[in-house]
């Protein structure tokens, strides 16, 4: 039997296939007033016109709400993982009404000992295009997976 | 208001302090966001996890912290935001927002970000980069 360690190793490079993603304003006005966060820039047309984009903007944050399909054979375990790190690059702001394109990536899988033990950091990047197939911008997450969590993992 | 352009190496933006954290706040951020991981909402199973108590999503705090740029996105965008979770937040814990120039160019600033709570701890520290 394969372990964890190996299954995630392996996962490297694995890809989802793309899926497309609408913004909504519904779903933009929702996590924009969870995070605190109601500028017209997102909610109101109006505002959104008149601004340098001629439109609403999404929040920075707001691809944590797409769905960028799942990538063959990886397996997480439900519990014992901590999100260490989430960066995004943007090539422009994404607009509400647009279609977005996204899939994602294992980039990289290492495992340090630390004061807690072996732990994995796992590197998943999430890319989202245009349908001309642009890049708009790419979100990475580092999951750090503890000793237990991977033991328990189903593989 | 100060235009993001005019503000200089070592200037910061105005703090930012959020009212304590509530549950409701997490189980508003769980719908918006689609994280229903029940740690950040249901204490049973944060305890399970073998946490003193639900925490919040560090998504939710990262969020709230970008809001200190956006008074500024007449004048560019966030281009880059780059975050490390340093430590869990709490239900009633107190989380100030910070954001100051670290770097200077024409098309972008760089700025050091963090939330801290209220013990003077960094629960987020990162960088965002904005551009013109």
């Amino acid at each position: 039997m394969k372990g964890a360690e190996t299954m995630l190793k392996e996962s490297i490079g694995k890809r989802s296939e793309k899926v497309k993603n609408t913004i909504e304003r519904g779903a933009v006005r929702k996590f924009a007033e969870a995070i605190g966060d109601p500028s017209p820039l997102f909610l109101d047309e109006q505002a959104g016109k008149e601004s340098k984009y001629g439109r609403n903007i999404a929040p920075a944050t707001f691809p944590v709400t797409f769905d960028a399909g799942s990538i063959p054979d990886l397996k997480l375990p439900s519990q014992g993982l901590i999100h260490g790190e989430q960066i995004y690059h943007y090539n422009r702001p994404l607009f509400v009404g647009e279609d977005i394109y996204c899939w994602m990536e294992v980039k990289d899988y290492y495992e340090k000992s630390g004061n807690f033990g072996d732990m994995g950091f796992l590197v998943i990047t999430k890319y989202g295009e245009d349908a001309e197939g642009a890049l708009l911008f790419t979100e990475e997450r580092i999951v750090i997976i503890n000793e237990a969590a991977r033991k328990g993992m189903p593989v | 208001m100060k235009q993001l352009k005019d503000l200089q190496l070592g200037e910061s933006l105005s703090e930012m302090e959020l009212a304590p954290v509530e549950r409701l706040d997490l189980i508003k951020y769980a719908g918006a966001s689609g994280d229903f991981n029940p740690i950040h909402t249901i204490d049973a199973e944060a305890e399970k996890a073998g946490l003193p108590g639900i925490i919040a999503h560090g998504m939710w705090t990262m969020g709230n912290l970008a809001k200190l740029f956006t008074p500024y996105l007449s004048e560019g965008f966030i281009q880059d935001y780059s975050i490390r979770f340093r430590g869990m937040v709490f239900i009633g814990d107190v989380i100030t927002l910070k954001a100051a120039v670290s770097e200077k160019q024409q098309e972008y600033t760089k700025f050091t970000v963090q939330a801290v709570n209220q013990q003077g701890k960094d629960v987020l520290k990162g960088d965002v980069v904005f551009s013109f």
